[in-house]
């Protein structure tokens, strides 16, 4: 069904980086050429064969870093991603099909929270908070599950009023049969794509929040934690810094193909097989 | 020079169009195989004299619009015309390149469209798009070409003929905006207008002043003209001749008269005698479900759709109710089925009065009665087989899993005359009639004793439609299930109706078994929706206009 030879190049180098970040991320531990938060060298000194990358502001080494804060960052990104997937889908599923009262609360409520920016909305509840990697998680994903939730409800709402819904009613199926074996199916290639989007949108998330110091505390550290130590050095021409922002960029950018590629390949609501 | 010199129109001779062995192909992309050729027109020749009309004919997918684009050298979403020769004007006009083509759309042939609302620009008031190929090809000064447009508006009877060009396009009725469409087509003068299903869209009382205004235009303009459609009756009215197109070729080709009266092949001949089906009427019985005095309205009550509708089935029978679009006949199915709660009236089933709203009735309930929709395609889930479609009820019902459900599903396949094989089918893997045929099987499937079918052959082709008719009637007799038939189509309901309601506009102006509905003498409603049915008559056209004697909605 899916041919190799059919998928586009773009997507498939996407497909090819984003694998070999995961991959890096999961076999961090054996591959990594030094421990983690281990001072081995000098302050900021350049690439040599020792430290391939060059080492940090604290003289750790940078490739060692950039392997450690790939598996914390994809971990935490992918944690929230599935949270806000959760949570958001399915409270969105519902409200299409409950609708009345229960969508109205709903969706207002979404609005509300949508209304107050993302950023400072975290800012705020993370710095009440106590700075764990759960809270982290927690904050993220349910943050970002509002905009799923709209996602969700848009296409399920079309759905319902489809005939082939209206007959599930008239045969006196139940809701939960409704919502996961009526519309799931068909939502679901809009929901595989935005979950691709929303990924990335973790990742630059956590980025930020890292980045102005309430993300991944010390001496654990995402890319976005590396930009800040390390920022000082660009004005002496340091490219430490440079390092896990390419990183973040890279991958964001072949996630981006990726669900780029499965949304065109998805977007018909013809059904079947799919068109391979 | 020399070149311009053979582009240019020569009206001198008899010939308008001579399309000759014309070939048109395209690249499909089935999923998961390679790209493959098909051949959409294979071997056409079609020959049109100055101020005549051609009838093409056919079910979908018999290339008749295609034919039709290609002589104004179109081929649409992304066709090839690949063989052949298209001679409009004493030159080839597939040699003329995009700019010949610029020169003779809109000038020598133009188009009108099946959805006269998609084919209008709704941003422009009408007298603009309609004059506006007139300017485009300077055939006139504005002034003129408006006087024309007017002149037009006049001849295909629209109202208020000096300033309907003043209005959009959503603020004139369907049937009008049709009539607006064939007058922009005439505007330019033009020696060629391609019609391209113009009525088929329209309700039955809508459709017979749209193509009494085409027929008269046509007439005092002189003006040649393919006209497509695949009903054969309607055709019989305008065209002076008709070719009979079946995938893509030539079946046969002759004037009206011989076509309709005297058919060559069988082919023809089935779609000639597509509408009769036996039918005997069954005696009125003590009735399975009767709905009492119902009034039914949307938002909350502002609205009223159905307004103290009586009507009564009877078990194994089949009641059809008839309408226009927006006399409440859907409304009707949603009230019973309870989908929408009635407001006053009761609905009584079997012997039981149902609970309106449809969160409070039984299983059991739910399950004795059934329905079927009009659009196939949209009332399966496009992600589950046929096995599964089919089996769900079975499963829901009565519990049955496993090998006993697949054994009671491939009965069910038996039952609607398709193989077991069907099973693993997705809907997108079925034809138009296949995919009917599986909604009745669901239908089936619970073991109803009422199944209500909305509209379920009217987006079908004639034959097609006619077998699935056939279906239900034999199905009727086995199972003794009786039919609630939502329709528009007259033709079909004398095929299998026992008792017939006519609506309009949201009350039931005629009920009663189907022999004294269809017997004289009539009230003006049923008399204008019964003369607006085609029939398949040289001549019924004019005869019909003449015995109006109520003005359709639509006007």
């Amino acid at each position: 069904m899916l041919n190799i030879r059919r998928i586009p190049i773009s997507a498939l180098a996407g497909i090819l980086v984003t694998l070999l970040f995961v991959l890096a991320a999961i076999f961090t531990p054996w591959i990594a050429p030094y421990p983690d938060a281990a001072i081995v060298g000098d302050v900021w000194a350049p690439a040599s064969a020792a430290h391939w990358l060059g080492t940090d502001n604290l003289g750790r080494d940078l490739l060692t870093r950039l392997l450690y804060g790939a598996r914390i960052t994809l971990f935490i990104a992918f944690l929230a991603t599935v949270l806000s997937f959760t949570l958001g889908a399915s409270l969105g599923f519902s409200a299409a099909v409950v609708g009345g009262w229960f969508d109205e609360l709903l969706s207002r409520f979404v609005d509300l929270i949508m209304s107050i920016p993302t950023l400072i909305f975290a800012l705020v509840v993370l710095s009440v908070l106590p700075s764990t990697t759960l809270t982290l998680i927690l904050v993220m994903g349910v943050l970002d599950s509002t905009r799923v939730f709209r996602i969700s409800r848009a296409v399920a709402v079309d759905i319902n009023v489809m005939d082939f819904v209206e007959a599930a009613k008239l045969r006196g199926e139940g809701r939960l049969w409704i919502i996961f074996r009526e519309i799931l199916p068909n939502a679901l290639s809009p929901l595989v794509a935005e979950l691709g989007l929303r990924f990335i949108f973790a990742i630059l998330f956590l980025s930020a929040l890292s980045f102005l110091g309430l993300g991944v505390q010390p001496p654990n550290s995402d890319w976005g934690g590396m930009v800040k130590d390390n920022k000082e050095g660009i004005v002496f021409g340091i490219p430490a810094a440079l390092l896990p922002a390419a990183a973040i960029s890279v991958l964001a950018i072949s996630v981006n193909l990726v669900a780029d590629w499965i949304l065109n390949r998805t977007t018909d609501l013809k059904g079947g097989r799919g068109n391979g | 020079m020399a070149r311009a010199a053979k582009n240019a129109p020569d009206r001198t001779s008899d010939t308008l169009l001579d399309i000759r062995n014309l070939r048109i192909e395209a690249t499909v992309y089935p999923p998961g195989e390679d790209p493959k050729n098909v051949v959409i027109v294979d071997d056409v020749s079609v020959k049109l004299e100055r101020g005549k009309v051609l009838g093409l004919i056919g079910e979908s997918g018999a290339g008749k619009s295609t034919i039709g684009l290609s002589s104004m050298g179109y081929g649409r979403g992304g066709v090839r015309i690949t063989g052949g020769e298209v001679i409009l004007n004493g030159r080839d006009i597939l040699k003329g390149g995009p700019s010949g083509f610029r020169k003779l759309r809109g000038r020598e042939v133009c188009y009108v469209a099946q959805s006269a609302a998609a084919a209008f620009n709704p941003a422009h008031r009408l007298m603009r798009q309609v004059i506006e190929a007139s300017l485009k090809h300077g055939v006139s000064s504005r002034a003129e070409a408006e006087k024309r447009a007017i002149a037009l508006f006049k001849e295909v009877s629209l109202p208020d003929p000096e300033h309907i060009g003043n209005r959009y396009p959503h603020q004139v009725s369907g049937g009008q905006l049709q009539r607006v469409m064939t007058a922009m087509a005439l505007c330019s003068k033009p020696d060629l207008i391609v019609f391209d299903e113009p009525t088929t869209a329209l309700d039955v009382t809508t459709q017979i002043d749209v193509l009494a205004a085409i027929k008269k235009a046509i007439r005092d303009t002189g003006v040649a003209a393919l006209y497509i459609t695949h009903d054969l009756a309607v055709v019989a009215q305008v065209a002076d001749d008709i070719m009979v197109l079946r995938h893509g070729k030539k079946v046969e080709k002759g004037d009206t008269h011989q076509i309709i009266k005297e058919p060559r092949q069988a082919y023809t001949n089935a779609l000639v005698s597509v509408h009769s089906i036996p039918h005997e009427e069954q005696k009125p019985a003590a009735p399975l479900l009767s709905v009492k005095n119902v009034t039914a309205a949307y938002g909350g009550g502002t609205v009223k759709v159905l307004k103290n509708v009586s009507v009564e089935v009877a078990a194994g029978q089949t009641l059809a109710v008839v309408g226009e679009s927006g006399s409440g006949k859907s409304t009707l199915a949603r009230a019973i089925t309870g989908l929408l709660p009635p407001m006053e009236g009761s609905v009584e089933f079997d012997g039981r009065t149902l609970p309106k709203r449809l969160a409070d009735r039984t299983k059991n309930d739910l399950r004795e009665l059934q329905m079927i929709y009009q659009m196939a395609d949209v009332a399966m889930n496009p992600r589950q087989t046929v096995g599964t479609i089919i089996g769900r009820p079975i499963e829901f019902y009565f519990g049955k899993r496993g090998r006993e459900r697949d054994r009671m599903v491939a009965e069910l396949l038996d039952k609607i005359e398709m193989g077991t094989g069907f099973g693993d089918r997705y809907p997108a893997e079925l034809s138009g009639g296949q995919k009917q045929r599986v909604c009745i099987a669901r239908a089936l499937a619970a073991k109803p004793k009422l199944i209500i079918c909305d509209e379920v052959t009217s987006a079908l082709d004639p034959l097609v439609a006619n077998g699935i008719l056939k279906l239900l009637l034999n199905l009727q007799k086995e199972e003794n299930v009786a039919y609630v038939f939502i329709t528009h189509d007259l033709a079909t309901v004398k095929s299998i109706a026992d008792s017939i309601a006519v609506m309009y506009q949201g009350s039931v102006v005629r009920y009663g078994p189907k022999s004294k509905v269809l017997a004289p003498p009539f009230d003006a409603y049923t008399d204008l929706l019964l003369s607006s049915v085609p029939e398949m008559e040289l001549g019924w056209l004019e005869k019909a206009m003449a015995s109006r004697r109520m003005e359709a909605a639509g006007n």
